[in-house]
Parts: C-alpha cells; sequence; structure tokens
C-alpha cells in the first residue's frame, strides 16, 4: 500500500542534466501499484510524471513536486514467440531487453535508438526512431498492440484500427501510462552489417550519399563536423549498412556473446575511465580538433571502405563509452534535432551550421538521417532529413544558446520543419504550434477527454503548451 | 530561487524575505501575525505567498513544509528566523518564559529545519540557514535559557551540516550580534547593526557552508570571549 513518502523527493533531470526539478519517485512493480498511485496522487493534490530510463534528453522525464512514476522496474518479457517474431513485454522492458531476447532465434528490434537504454513505455511515448527511419519509420509502426491505463484507472488495449493507438503513440506520456506492449520484431538470418563509410566533402556530397543508398540500404547515418566552413561545411562520414544476409541461419554472430561491447578498449584501458579522458578535449578547441582529425582519418584511410559490423556495435554508438555525457559536467549539454523536408534540407542544415559558426557555438557532434512521414499524432517526421546537434551548456553560454536554438527554430519552422520532443529542450510555445497546427488542437481536446483533471503532467509540456 | 522564511513578520525575517522578493526570488513567509504577513504580500505580489502559522505547532509543519513546497513549485533555501527574547530580570527564574523560548527558537528550529533536511537530501541541493547568536556563545549572566536556545541551535545546525555535506546540502550558521529589531527595543543597546544590513549579510553567504559572524569585530571579540576561563568569566558582568 503505497503512501505519501516526504523522503521519496529526487532531483530528477533528463540525459542532458541541464534541467532538472524535485519530484516524489515511485517505482511501482504492478499495474495494481500504478493503479494506486494515480488515486494517491489525486488525493494529494498532486500530478503525475511518467518516467523510463530518462534518456529523453530536455525537461521530458521531469515533473516538479508530482508524483513521479518511474517504469523501470515492470520489466517482464511476458511472452516471446521465436517463430512469428512477436513479444509482449511489460513497457519496462527496455531496447535491449528486445535484442537480447530476440537475436538468438534470428530476430532483432525492428527500431533501435543510439542506445538500448530506453523502456518500451518511453520509446513509444517518444516515439523513437533509428538510422532506418527512412524505410521502417518509427517504433510506433512495429507495434501491433499496447494496453494502457487512462488516468481514471481503466486499462484499455489499443491497436493500430484504434485512433487513440497513434495518439498514445507520440503522446509524450501524457495520455496515460503505457502498462504492456506487442512489437513485431524484425527477421534476421545473421547478427553482422555489411557497412560501408564515405567521406563527403560538403553538404552537396552528403546529401548525395544519400540519395545514392536510400533505395536498398538497411541503415543511413552521417556524422558532420560543425566546424567545416566555407566550401568545407557539410563535410563528414557517411554510414550505408546493409543486414548480412546468409542463406543458413548464421549460429555464431547470433550470440548474445559475439555481439556484447567489450568494456575495455584493445583489453587494456577500462572504458569506464574514457570520458574522463574526454572531458579536458570537450571543448571548442578540442572539439575542432577531434572533429577535423575525424575528417582527415576518414577521408584518407577509410573511404569507401567496407566493413562487417555487429548489429550491436553498429547501432549503439551511445553505449560505446559508458558516462560519456560525464564529460560535459557541470553544465550539462543540450541535443537540438530539427526536422526539415528534403527540398529545403541542405538550405536549412547550412544556414544552421554558419548560425553557429557566427555565435562561435559550434556543436561538438552533428548527426544527420534520412526520414520519412508516418501518421502519429504529435509526430516529428517529414519526408526528408533530420541534423542533431550536441551543445555543451555553461554558465557563461547558457543565454547565447537559447538565442541560436531559437534562430535555429525560425529556420527550420520558415521551410515547414519539425521537431523531436525527446531531444527539445529550447521550443516555445509559438514554435509548438507552428508545426503542429491543428493535430495539437486536436491532442488537447483528447487530453481534455481522456484526462480531464489533467493528472499526467511534465515540465516540458508545460514549458511548450502541450497541456 | 524558491525560499522559505519562518518568522517573516518582523526584524531580521522580514528584512530577508523583501531583499529575496526583491532579487526575484520566490519566497514563502511563514508568521504568526497575519496582519503583518498581508502587508509584506501586497508589497511584493508578485514574489511573496505567506502563511499563518506558530512555530509551537510543531505537528502542522510534516504536512505543511511539502504543501508550501508545491505551491512555490520547488526548493532552494530555507531560513529560520523565528526568534523570540523574554524580558528577563537578573534574580529571576521562571520556566514559563524560559521554555517559551526553547518551543520558539530550538523546537521550532527543529521541525522545520528536520523537514528542510528530509527533502534536501532527497534532492541533494539546497541551503539551509540557522540564526544562531553571539548570545550562544557562552552561558551568560543574563538570559540563560536565550542563550542555551542560541547555542543548541548552533550545535543542531552543526550536526545538520555534517550529516548533509555528502548530499550537497549547503548549512550556514549565523552568529548575529545585537542587531535593531523588536527584540531589542528597550534593551538600551546602541551601536547595533540594522536588519537591513544583517540580511543582505546573510543572503551574500549562500553557496558557503559553515558558521559564520556578521563583523570581522565580532568575530575577534567572541574568539577571545569563548576562550576566558569560566572561574574569570563568571566575575565579569558581560
Amino acid at each position: 500500500m503505497y503512501e505519501f513518502d516526504r523522503q521519496r523527493i529526487t532531483k530528477l533531470s533528463g540525459f542532458g542534466m541541464t534541467q532538472s526539478s524535485d519530484a516524489y519517485l515511485y517505482r511501482p512493480t504492478s499495474e495494481d501499484q500504478i493503479r494506486e498511485l494515480l488515486s494517491l496522487a489525486r488525493q494529494q493534490g498532486r500530478k503525475v510524471t511518467l518516467r523510463g530510463s530518462a534518456r529523453s534528453y530536455g525537461d521530458a522525464p521531469n515533473g516538479s513536486e508530482s508524483l513521479c512514476i518511474d517504469i523501470c522496474r515492470m520489466n517482464r518479457v511476458i511472452d516471446w514467440n521465436p517463430d512469428s517474431g512477436l513479444i509482449t513485454c511489460e513497457s519496462g522492458a527496455t531496447i535491449e531487453t528486445l535484442w537480447r531476447t530476440g537475436i538468438e532465434d534470428g530476430w532483432w528490434p525492428p527500431i533501435v535508438s543510439g542506445t538500448m537504454a530506453p523502456t518500451l513505455a518511453g520509446a513509444l511515448g517518444m516515439n523513437i526512431h533509428g538510422k532506418n527511419n527512412f524505410k521502417a519509420g518509427p517504433l510506433g509502426n512495429h507495434v501491433t498492440s499496447l494496453d494502457v491505463m487512462w488516468a481514471d484507472g481503466r486499462v484499455e488495449t489499443l491497436e493500430p484500427s484504434n485512433p487513440l493507438f497513434f495518439a498514445v503513440i507520440s503522446g509524450a506520456g501524457l495520455l496515460g501510462v503505457i502498462l504492456r506492449v506487442t512489437i513485431k520484431m524484425s527477421k534476421i538470418s545473421t547478427g553482422n552489417l555489411r557497412v560501408l563509410a564515405v567521406s563527403p566533402r560538403d553538404w552537396d556530397q552528403q546529401f548525395e550519399l544519400f540519395e545514392k543508398y536510400e533505395g536498398d540500404a538497411d541503415y543511413m547515418v552521417s556524422w558532420v563536423d560543425c566546424f567545416g566552413r566555407g566550401d568545407q561545411s557539410g563535410r563528414g562520414q557517411f554510414h550505408a549498412g546493409w543486414y548480412l544476409q546468409s542463406d543458413e541461419a548464421d549460429y555464431r554472430s547470433l550470440l548474445i556473446d559475439s555481439q556484447d561491447l567489450p568494456d575495455s578498449i584493445m583489453g587494456l584501458v577500462p572504458k569506464s575511465v574514457v570520458w574522463r579522458f574526454l572531458k579536458p578535449l570537450n571543448n571548442r578547441f578540442g572539439m575542432r580538433f577531434l572533429n577535423a582529425a575525424k575528417h582527415h582519418a576518414g577521408a584518407i584511410l577509410g573511404n569507401h571502405k567496407t566493413v562487417t559490423q555487429s548489429l550491436v556495435a553498429f547501432s549503439f554508438l551511445l553505449d560505446y563509452v559508458p558516462n560519456w555525457r560525464n564529460a560535459y559536467l557541470p553544465g550539462g549539454f543540450i541535443q537540438y534535432q530539427s526536422f526539415v523536408p528534403k527540398e529545403s534540407a541542405k538550405h536549412v542544415f547550412a544556414a544552421q551550421i554558419q548560425l553557429q559558426q557566427e555565435y562561435r557555438l559550434e556543436s561538438f557532434l552533428g548527426v544527420m538521417k534520412r526520414h520519412k512521414q508516418d501518421r502519429f499524432l504529435l509526430t516529428n517526421s517529414v519526408d526528408g532529413y533530420s541534423l542533431a546537434l550536441d551543445f555543451k551548456v555553461t554558465t557563461g553560454n547558457k543565454n547565447r544558446l537559447i538565442s541560436l536554438c531559437h534562430k535555429m527554430n525560425d529556420l527550420v519552422l520558415s521551410h515547414g520543419g519539425r521537431f523531436y520532443l525527446a531531444k527539445d529542450s529550447t521550443l516555445r510555445k509559438q514554435d509548438l504550434e507552428q508545426y503542429l497546427g491543428p493535430a495539437l488542437n486536436e491532442f488537447k481536446a483528447l487530453k481534455q477527454e481522456l484526462d480531464p483533471e489533467c493528472l499526467f503532467v511534465t515540465d516540458q509540456a508545460r514549458r511548450i503548451g502541450l497541456i | 530561487m524558491k525560499a522559505i522564511v519562518i518568522g517573516a513578520s518582523s526584524g531580521l525575517g522580514l528584512e530577508l524575505a523583501k531583499q529575496l522578493a526583491a532579487n526575484k526570488c520566490h519566497v514563502a513567509c511563514i508568521a504568526r501575525r497575519e496582519d503583518r504577513l498581508n502587508e509584506l504580500r501586497t508589497q511584493f505580489p508578485e514574489q511573496i505567498r505567506t502563511y499563518k502559522h506558530d512555530v509551537k505547532n510543531y505537528a502542522e509543519v510534516e504536512t505543511l513544509f511539502p504543501k508550501i513546497c508545491k505551491e512555490l513549485d520547488g526548493l532552494d533555501l530555507v531560513i529560520y528566523c523565528a526568534g523570540y527574547m523574554a524580558p528577563v530580570t537578573p534574580n529571576e527564574f521562571s520556566t514559563t518564559k524560559d521554555l517559551e523560548m526553547i518551543d520558539v527558537n530550538l523546537k521550532g528550529a527543529i521541525a522545520w529545519l528536520n523537514e528542510a533536511a528530509i527533502r534536501f537530501q532527497g534532492t541533494r541541493s539546497g541551503t539551509i540557514i540557522a540564526i544562531g547568536s553571539v548570545a550562544g556563545d557562552r552561558g551568560r549572566q543574563a538570559q540563560p535559557a536565550y542563550n542555551t536556545s542560541k547555542a543548541a541551535i548552533a550545535t543542531y545546525a552543526e550536526s545538520l551540516r555534517n550529516r548533509l555535506s555528502s548530499s550537497g546540502v549547503k548549512v550556514i550558521t549565523v552568529k548575529p550580534g545585537p542587531m535593531d529589531t523588536e527584540m531589542t527595543h528597550g534593551l538600551g543597546l546602541s551601536n547595533m547593526m540594522s536588519a537591513k544590513s544583517a540580511a543582505n549579510k546573510i543572503l551574500g553567504l549562500i553557496g558557503k557552508n559553515g558558521e559564520f559572524y556578521l563583523s570581522p569585530v565580532h568575530k575577534a571579540i567572541f574568539y577571545i570571549i569563548k576562550r576566558i576561563p569560566s572561574p574569570v568569566f563568571r566575575k565579569l558582568k558581560i
């Protein structure tokens, strides 16, 4: 039996560690406990914030002074069918649960984020995408059913035939608690990818590569050196990946042991200490050097080379160096990702990079991906491209950084672009209104209908006017 | 910044609340005297919320504290300022008066600062300011219970500081000398520090951790006074 317990107060922040607020943290293990927490919140006159692994960068996983329901302990696999590839899990199960459960039977999650940490509840609340978004869409496209608890405690099973399915997925945890999820996994015959690396010298070459491979690659991603100026703007390193097929299942490569990331570099340096070596380099000069070195090394040594890489090593780049985000301490960092229709993406991205250079606030890491449209209510999708940028936050640069992001927002919006709530820290209410248009009103109407007391809130929803 | 000031209707607490509010801080002001609270709120309607509460009503704090934090939408700073000094004549031993001082100055502080400690231990942040006094540095003839209450609050705050420092919480003990407030009216003291200037100095301590006098002169004088041997001290009329 849950009671209001003052000792549960905890400072919660998003992955970027820039925004935080205090909430009473509860980590239930059953549906009944969640229902109990909803009534406890009501009885205490408090709001409820839903939280998973908190891999959203900004304030989306936070809810000041609310009762925070952390779903992470509800992580059981309820059913796994190795013949059909259908997996049913409690929603606190993670992307990692999915791949570890499926891989030895020849199944891989249809969509993976750059880290395997997100819970399914969080991943669907934000409707995550991966490097195969241009082909496979977001994770929501692969869900066959999900159980949701509404604010009144009722549980309903939603399938893609129900319009609510498309609102709860992408709904940022504001409509109801996702309890259980069934996902169709993707069939693979080996645990490896064939990966091609090419080093584009500018934006034209970047876009040409994406256009060239979008017809048949399974994955595409490109790293962009945001320090590249003038005719070097847009330089970077493009990767395309294809599932390595074989006539018979390649049992060895499908073993979890062949996938697991090593815990040290060349058997010598434990990866857990690597962020400490990154930290002194994590400034404009260090990053200018690292980005340039990476570009030139790629262009000279690795250009047009093809390698075989395990699915885990290719997919989960963010898990490669544990606690790498600590290199951004004490101020943390924000990620800024904008989605721009293909017709104007080149212009917008080039202008974004130029703006950053004018502000002398270049992103230390730029990542470009190809996307297609989907039909989820609060979607970030466009038929176009996205550029994700990591910005270090310090007390000295904070205000200028926000002003830079707002300028970049204006640029994106004037070209019909969109934003992704998991990576948002700087959207303004008017930005959200502009890109969501009537979908925002539709969402608010649903919120009013399903959660009339507005029990579910997040700091982000308050900031950007989702509620 | 979000702050709670307990004992905000007069003297040092009032000044602290005003200065915090003037610095765009959101302040919850706690006091018994409602009329004074209302007056304060009218001065800073955007920044100040008020709560009528008698610090002797310890049982109320457990629910009032989280409620205030909710209404402030967070909490960064708690200042316990409520203080009472009863007029005691040199030969008077009044249990009623003495316990009243212990209730307000010490027990109320423990009730409020324990709540602050629970919260800040959880959020791994925050600043607690306890108002001690130079009067707590020695057991003097004039005010046995007042001296005791202020010595006790300093010891209690030191313990809190030692408990909470590993959680990143700052606990500041301030030891003001005589201040020009309602408490000291009629004591015939001169050269007192104004509450305004004391409040300003206290807010300047935010970010630090430890025990502080408000002037270097006090620091020097009380360095000596604390070291006067007891047999000598009892013969001095200080």
